[in-house]
């Protein structure tokens, strides 16, 4: 590759790069994904049998950076360990959504007529519920637990990509690379795979890294309200819940899991903007 | 304007019969009999048959194929559960609830002003700190000001609700004693609501106490659930401030020698709220449906906090009615905020 021609890639990456809030997204993201990665080699952990009562409450110290719990159990340590649920709560149902939504996206947008009116309605149906709301309502059919919370997150974020996939494919297919594909004779299957989703992925990638941030935070509000993750799952939403009964003398229990959520959903947040700034440029900063 | 206010309207049919059919599916989908999941365990076996009778479960879910070919009466096809529940909701009748009993529909109707009075007080907030944060950061673009607003903005948007309220209950209740942790007013007070928002209430019964009361009651919730919509508008309104601020009438106002404060303020604000009025109305639509988690952090006696309660106790006709009663209120307002544009900007042409 000549030096002068840069690919679309490489000014991609230049433009990331030049981006403080990519790279601050980057960074934290990376650190949240490293030590989720490497928990289990650093701090092996038993939730269900991590008890010290003789160290109950304690407020943080040097031997417990973040205190400890009313079981005298390490908050850094479920903090740490809390990391590992969350991340692939969000991966998880931000992929669910991902793959639903741009399935029925791509159908829509492509061949229009009574699919297309079928699947809009099902899409304004879904919006029609605050998403909190729906996701609440969705695990106090199929009950609580973080599997049903993953799911209920995800459902909530479908409308989400195929909205966006649906317009995306409406502007694409018109234009001539698809005439041109159709022309020598390629089938809907190959020009939806192959032409027109590799040319609307960025907006996609986007809008899924902004989703993983909003996943997270609604699991741990399920969380919070005891339709999530179940006790005594290191879950940052749980965690919250259960320092409330002790906020008054021991702030600590919920304060820390809550400033992990907020890193974790801001650094989703700014990598997102960053993204946005590299794939995007005509939609980024004014 | 108006054809495509019908039309708008009209649209919204479809969509409430969807929800409709998707409140009483979730229902449906609750493995066991729905007369037993709906009246709970202890329910007598008169009462279950009676609800049984009313919920039409020995007919079909949709449509009555059966009693049509019998009686080749076509009347007869809507005989079933479904059309029957739709017919009562359309009718007022959100069902009672298992355990108290209480009429849905009229407890939601008695709730609504205590998380309308919230939804107003956390938009005063979003607002107040919203708009001029954003117009500050706007007209110093990439100065320190700016810095702070954008980064403020994005740890409001990145922070859990239910855990900056219970920071604010920590610090300003517990701690400095400044303000309530929960309700909407004193334990004691006596007060005759004539409309359910308190702070209007007071003031027309003359209860200047009362009102001050109401007040410190509300300043915590709205404060945690103003924080997202306040981030929002101010990043929306520094782009839109930026954008505005870049075309040629201002730079037209700015070479007559008017003053930067008249340019800013007369000149480039009025054009750069219309897409912040948008995201205004669009949050007061969630605002007023989605503030579960903050109802139930402040005790605050509203719909999100009563449907929670539902949900922890399984009180399914409730949880059925306040989603139903949620979903139209939120496609409601939003069909409204769609029209107001047309208001706003007069170069806004419905077809």
């Amino acid at each position: 590759m000549a030096t002068l021609a840069r690919t679309p890639t490489q000014q991609a990456l230049r433009r990331f790069l030049r981006s403080s809030s990519g790279k601050a997204g980057l960074f934290i993201v990376g650190v949240f994904v490293l030590l989720a990665l490497l928990a289990p080699l650093l701090a092996p952990y038993d939730p269900a049998k991590d008890r010290d009562l003789r160290a109950r409450l304690q407020p943080p110290s040097i031997e417990h950076p973040m205190g400890t719990d009313e079981l005298g159990r390490d908050i850094l340590i479920r903090v740490w360990h809390g990391s590992r649920i969350s991340l692939r709560v969000g991966v998880v149902a931000v992929g669910l959504a991902l793959l639903a939504g741009t399935l029925l996206g791509l159908v829509a947008g492509f061949f229009g007529g009574w699919v297309d009116t079928l699947i809009s309605w099902l899409i304004d149906i879904l919006l029609a519920f605050p998403s909190i709301l729906l996701a609440i309502a969705i695990v106090a059919v199929i009950g609580p637990g973080i599997e049903n919370a993953m799911l209920a997150v995800g459902v909530v974020q479908i409308p989400v990509f195929a909205r966006l996939t649906r317009s995306m494919v409406l502007s694409l297919k018109e234009q001539e690379f698809v005439t041109a594909a159709r022309a020598l004779g390629a089938t809907n299957g190959r020009i939806l795979f192959r032409h027109v989703l590799p040319n609307g992925l960025s907006p996609l990638i986007v809008q899924a890294t902004l989703s993983i941030a909003t996943a997270i935070l609604d699991a741990a509000g399920l969380g919070f309200l005891g339709l999530g993750a179940q006790p005594p799952a290191p879950e940052w939403g749980v965690m919250i819940a259960r320092g409330f009964q002790y906020f008054t003398t021991a702030p600590w229990i919920s304060l820390f899991p809550g400033l992990a959520i907020m890193l974790a959903v801001l650094g989703f947040n700014l990598l997102g903007d960053g993204l946005r700034d590299a794939l995007d440029p005509r939609t980024a900063k004014l | 304007m108006a054809a495509y206010a019908l039309r708008r309207f009209l649209g919204l049919i479809p969509v409430l019969f969807g929800v409709s059919l998707l409140v009483f599916t979730f229902v449906r989908m609750i493995p066991g009999d729905p007369a037993r999941v709906m009246l709970g365990q202890r329910a007598t076996p008169e009462a279950l048959e009676r609800l049984r009778k009313e919920l039409n479960l020995d007919k079909p879910l949709f449509v009555n194929w059966q009693a049509y070919r019998e009686t080749g009466d076509p009347r007869k096809l809507l005989e079933a559960q479904y059309p029957a529940y739709l017919s009562r909701i359309l009718h007022g009748d959100l069902g009672r609830s298992i355990f108290t009993k209480v009429d849905v529909a009229a407890e939601l109707k008695a709730r609504f002003p205590a998380t309308f009075e919230l939804t107003l007080g956390a938009m005063t907030v979003a607002l107040l700190v919203g708009i001029p944060a954003g117009i500050l950061a706007a007209i110093r673009k990439n100065s320190a000001i700016d810095l702070a607003v954008m980064t403020g903005a994005l740890i409001g948007v990145s922070m859990p609700i239910f855990w900056l309220g219970l920071l604010l209950i920590y610090v300003f209740a517990v701690h400095l004693h400044w303000l309530p942790p929960s309700g909407r007013l004193g334990i004691g007070t006596e007060f005759q609501p004539i409309t359910g928002l308190l702070l209007l209430d007071s003031l027309l019964r003359g209860r200047l106490d009362v009102f001050a009361d109401a007040l410190r009651h509300l300043i915590l919730p709205s404060l945690a659930l103003g924080s997202i919509p306040a981030a929002v508008i101010a990043r929306m309104m520094r782009s839109s401030m930026l954008e505005v601020l870049s075309q040629d009438y201002v730079r037209t106002a700015r070479a007559k020698g008017l003053p930067e404060r008249v340019v800013v303020y007369k000149h480039a604000l009025k054009n750069a709220m219309l897409p912040v009025i948008t995201i205004i109305g669009l949050w007061f639509g969630t605002l007023l449906t989605g503030a579960i988690l903050t109802e139930t952090i402040f005790n605050w006696p509203g719909i999100g906090k009563w449907l929670y309660d539902a949900i922890q106790a399984r009180d399914y006709p409730i949880v059925q009615g306040g989603t139903l009663f949620i979903a139209a209120i939120y496609v409601i307002v939003n069909a409204l905020v769609d029209l107001s544009y047309g208001l706003l900007d007069p170069r806004i042409q419905y077809r």
